[in-house]
């Protein structure tokens, strides 16, 4: 990368050295300091309209926007002095004379920022007396409603849609304060990635359809996670109430998914949920799967394999732990190991580079290729009478039953018990990426870590350690306790990942080859 | 000439000699009034030197801002391998303001002219006229001046034979008072919402497309042919007061004065013979009560401010206001100062363009208010209010109609409380009955 010259300012008595161009903004926020603004948002152009960032610079006569105007050497910034405090305080004032004091019906309360900046810097009271303006709510599509009377005309969301989506569905209408966001004749935010102006939106003007009137913001749990919804590998924070998955965020990763995530990932958590799952290690005794406790169960497991070929097939939505423990459990025998893949179409997001929602659905697929597992469009061709086939994650739909029972014996390793393993001789239940902590690998290699977001349900366990206590009992090894000592041994054992640990990999997550301390053997 | 009235003799038309004569519209009748001689003299010439003679002539901006052309000129950059426009900002829609109406509507020849060698010594490969969608009958004669200018080759591949390139168009605007600021006037002729830009970047950076760009106002433009015809010094002498304000400036008069149209005086003439000698004083049995000296968005004067004026950049600036775009609105004492100002406010309530949120919800807001006390429900707070949203709508935004909107406002009750007090005291002054009383 090209050096960038840096430049020395100083805000609000804070020296601080940042690249040539960057605005006093960023530079603030290097400094420690974040300076309200509404209509700046660091994914989109600069538009400096809503003039809630303005700074007073030494020297100059007037007060700067200061996303809109860039660092100067020597330039001294004052963001909390009373003129700029003051400017503030009446922008604050302006946007609230039209908006509906109605925070306590409205979705965004408690993470909005019209709230936020109104409590820090804001009138105690209006001086307002005339009638507030009233526009009716509108349908904008997909899954936006629009409620022009809370709208402050940031202007993000048509920016998001011109600059970023690139797909013109939004505008401004009207001038002064007849103002409001229009959408253009026959148009609908229907584009793949348009739920983003929700999250863009900072107050509470643009609604999620499937989260409206679902929870209050500060009712919610927040955890770091991946989208497991295509081999992308967006950024997400799981929320959840009660332990449920309310909604799925972004959560900004620059070399990833920047500020955005698309609307099927958003919108496609609900099998995240679901209760129909297997909540007990299970046996065949007599005929019938019978509960029993997990020690039995993976004795049981281990007994099958012990002598036996396992093939194993894999769902490419499992960690990189459990795939990696899975191809180990598979080895001992010369086994077969494979996955498949759910498809659909590529949905690029055009303004930003390597962004798109991946035609293969499942978040990872690299991962199953990285630890030997084979792509296939026929799964289980090869399986032979003698056999166990484990089937790990997978869905077993549209195979038939027949080949399924080909196997010597069957072992169910998942969430749920499908259809076609119901002669399974052994079940053991996992729990899903939301409950459990583990890493997958994207598309380009990269490893990002994902944290527990809900409790597991039943008896379920992490795969991790259903896997690890299975191969302890085989004697493959020891047993684990944590996850990131299952990643220890993925990064003793592949050079790829040589020198990865959970430590490195941080929150946002490393490209897999590149992450080689320097020196260390290929 | 004068326009609708006759001259009067101490009037200096320059550009106003033509002003309600027919013949001077088509080719051949500005050629025999002397016309293109200028652009013929300016093609001779070099580039800088066009530049130099705007330079020291002091034309300044006729458009409100007062910048010195020929400073604006010597920005840009010919040669350096971009695309150079000249943009003429014929949007004239100040409240109060029409005198580029009459320079286009009866020498669009003489804007031609001025246009294009203004392209030339900017090295402006292609000029627009942008001009406001309303005046119906300007653009009516600009395209038929622009069209006679290439097919007499004045314009084009090859202008006046000198294998020099010259293009001009007239764009039509689409009715936005703030098309005529000039960054949010690129923005329109590029087919976009009329928004203003912030700057930096400024135009002769980036401008129409993103390329280095000039704008400049219709009477400024017309003004060039008889300065490179007659000198920079012949009108620097042209200024009654400061060697910073030179040349003669058209005035358009409206309101409650006997002869209300356009007038043309030399810089630093006494406002006070303006009002009661040319424009012939107030109507009969009135009395002037304030002066809207330069288009709506300036501060309004009390007589006294106005009487003491002398018409140039300073001498309105020496007396609280600003010369703007030269529209004078003329107000009596049979006027609600009230009514005007709410008027005034309702106007650029309309017009905002709604980005900048100070001006948007500032400008509303205001109107709000002034027309409750104007229709007798105001408090005396209210008068506190309006100047706190002034002052936090001044100096914060991007373009300056959130300013202009404020100055009326806070000017108004500033000079003329007494009349805000009294509607709000319930008591409606009725002027005249009052004084008849």
């Amino acid at each position: 990368m090209a050096e960038r010259k840096m430049v020395n300012l100083t805000i609000e008595g804070r020296p601080v050295s940042v690249p040539e161009g960057t605005s006093i903004l960023e530079a603030a926020k290097v400094a420690g300091i974040l300076i309200p603004h509404y209509c700046y948002h660091p994914g989109l152009p600069i538009a400096g309209v809503c003039r809630m960032c303005l700074v007073e610079v030494e020297k100059a006569p007037k007060l700067a926007p200061s996303c809109a105007t860039t660092v100067a050497e020597g330039q001294v910034v004052r963001v909390h002095t009373e003129r700029a405090v003051e400017a503030r305080k009446g922008v604050l004032e302006f946007l609230l004379i039209n908006h509906p004091l109605d925070c306590p019906i409205c979705d965004q309360s408690g993470e909005c920022e019209l709230q936020d900046y109104t409590y820090q810097e804001g009138r105690g009271e209006s001086r307002y007396r005339e009638p507030k303006r009233f526009n009716p709510m509108e349908d904008f599509g997909g899954d936006v409603i629009y409620v022009p009377n809370r709208c402050i005309l940031c202007t993000r969301c048509v920016r998001f849609m011109e600059d970023v989506a690139q797909d013109t569905v939004l505008n401004v209408c009207e001038r002064g304060d007849r103002a409001l966001i229009g959408k253009f004749e026959g148009k609908d935010l229907t584009h793949p990635w348009a739920g983003n102006v929700v999250d863009l939106c900072p107050v509470g003007a643009l609604l999620s359809k499937d989260f409206l009137n679902k929870s209050r913001a500060w009712e919610l749990d927040r955890s770091a996670s991946i989208c497991p919804n295509c081999t992308q590998g967006c950024n997400v924070m799981l929320e959840t109430r009660d332990a449920q998955i309310a909604r799925i965020k972004p959560r900004p990763n620059e070399a990833v998914n920047k500020f955005f995530i698309c609307d099927y990932g958003r919108l496609n958590y609900r099998w995240i949920n679901r209760t129909d799952r297997l909540e007990q290690p299970m046996v065949r005794t007599s005929g019938a799967l019978q509960t029993i406790d997990w020690d039995v169960a993976i004795h049981a497991a281990a007994g099958l394999l012990r002598d036996r070929r396992a093939y194993v097939l894999a769902s490419p939505m499992l960690s990189n732990e459990a795939l990696h423990l899975l191809s180990k459990l598979a080895s001992r025998n010369a086994g077969t190991r494979e996955f498949r893949v759910a498809t659909g179409d590529e949905a690029p997001l055009a303004g930003v580079e390597d962004l798109a929602l991946r035609r293969d659905r499942a978040a990872n697929v690299y991962g199953a290729e990285l630890f030997g597992f084979r792509r296939t469009e026929a799964p289980l061709s090869s399986l032979a009478a003698s056999d166990v086939l484990v089937v790990a994650g997978d869905d077993l739909k549209n195979i038939d039953p027949s080949i399924v029972e080909r196997a010597a014996e069957v072992i169910v390793i998942g969430t749920t018990l499908p259809e076609a393993a119901r002669n399974a001789t052994v079940a053991l239940p996992i729990t899903n990426f939301a409950e459990e902590e583990g890493t997958f690998t994207n598309l380009r290699g990269r490893v990002q870590r994902f944290t527990q977001a809900k409790p597991a349900p039943g008896l379920a366990r992490p795969s991790w350690l259903v896997l690890g206590d299975l191969l302890g009992v085989l004697g493959q090894q020891q047993e684990f306790f944590l996850p990131s000592e299952v990643f220890a041994d993925i990064a003793r054992s592949y050079h790829e990942l040589a020198g990865l640990s959970y430590d490195r990999l941080g929150m946002k997550g490393l490209p897999v080859l590149s992450a080689q301390p320097a020196g260390a053997p290929a | 000439m004068g326009y609708p009235h006759p001259l009067h003799e101490r009037e200096t038309p320059l550009l106003s000699q033509y002003f309600g004569d027919p013949e001077a519209r088509s080719l051949d009748g500005w050629k025999s009034r002397g016309g293109y001689k200028g652009l013929e003299q300016a093609l001779g010439m070099a580039q800088a030197d066009i530049t130099n003679v705007v330079k020291d002539s002091g034309l300044r901006g006729r458009g409100g801002a007062g910048f010195p052309t020929g400073l604006k000129w010597s920005f840009m950059k010919p040669g350096d391998g971009k695309p150079h426009y000249l943009c003429c900002n014929a949007d004239e829609s100040e409240p109060g303001t029409f005198k580029d109406r009459e320079v286009m509507r009866w020498t669009p020849h003489a804007l031609v002219e001025g246009c294009a060698i203004a392209a030339y010594a900017i090295g402006a490969e292609t000029t627009y006229i942008y001009i406001r969608g309303e005046f119906t009958e300007p653009l009516l004669w600009m395209n038929r001046a622009v069209e006679e200018a290439y097919a007499d080759g004045i314009l084009g591949a090859n202008a006046m034979g000198t294998g020099k390139r010259i293009d001009m168009h007239v764009h039509k605007g689409a009715g936005a008072y703030i098309c005529g600021e000039e960054t949010a006037l690129m923005e329109s002729l590029e087919g976009r919402r009329g928004n203003p830009r912030i700057k930096p970047p400024f135009p002769a950076v980036s401008g129409v497309f993103g390329m280095p760009t000039t704008i400049n106002n219709v009477e400024t433009l017309a003004a060039v042919p008889q300065i490179l015809l007659q000198g920079a010094d012949w009108y620097k002498k042209m200024s009654l007061s400061n060697p910073k304000s030179t040349g003669t400036k058209l005035y358009s008069v409206c309101g409650n004065v006997k002869k209300p149209g356009t007038y043309e005086v030399v810089m630093g003439f006494p406002f006070k013979d303006f009002l009661y000698d040319l424009c012939g004083g107030p109507l009969d049995g009135r009395k002037f009560k304030a002066v809207i000296p330069g288009g709506a968005s300036v501060p309004i004067q009390t007589m006294a401010e106005a009487e003491a004026t002398l018409m140039d950049y300073e001498g309105f600036v020496a007396q609280g206001t600003m010369l703007g775009s030269g529209g004078v609105i003329v107000i009596d004492d049979a006027q609600s100062m009230v009514r005007v100002i709410a008027r005034i406010a309702r106007f650029f309530a309309h017009e905002s363009c709604a980005q900048c949120t100070q001006c948007r919800e500032g400008t509303a807001w205001t109107t709000k208010i002034l027309e409750r006390i104007r229709d007798g429900h105001g408090t005396m707070e209210d008068l506190d209010t309006l100047i706190e949203i002034g002052e936090n709508m001044t100096g914060t935004t991007i373009c300056v109609l959130s300013d202009s909107c404020a100055v009326p406002v806070i000017s108004g009750i500033k000079k003329f409380r007494s009349e805000f007090e009294s509607l709000i005291q319930g008591r409606r002054v009725h002027p005249v009955l009052e004084a008849v009383a």
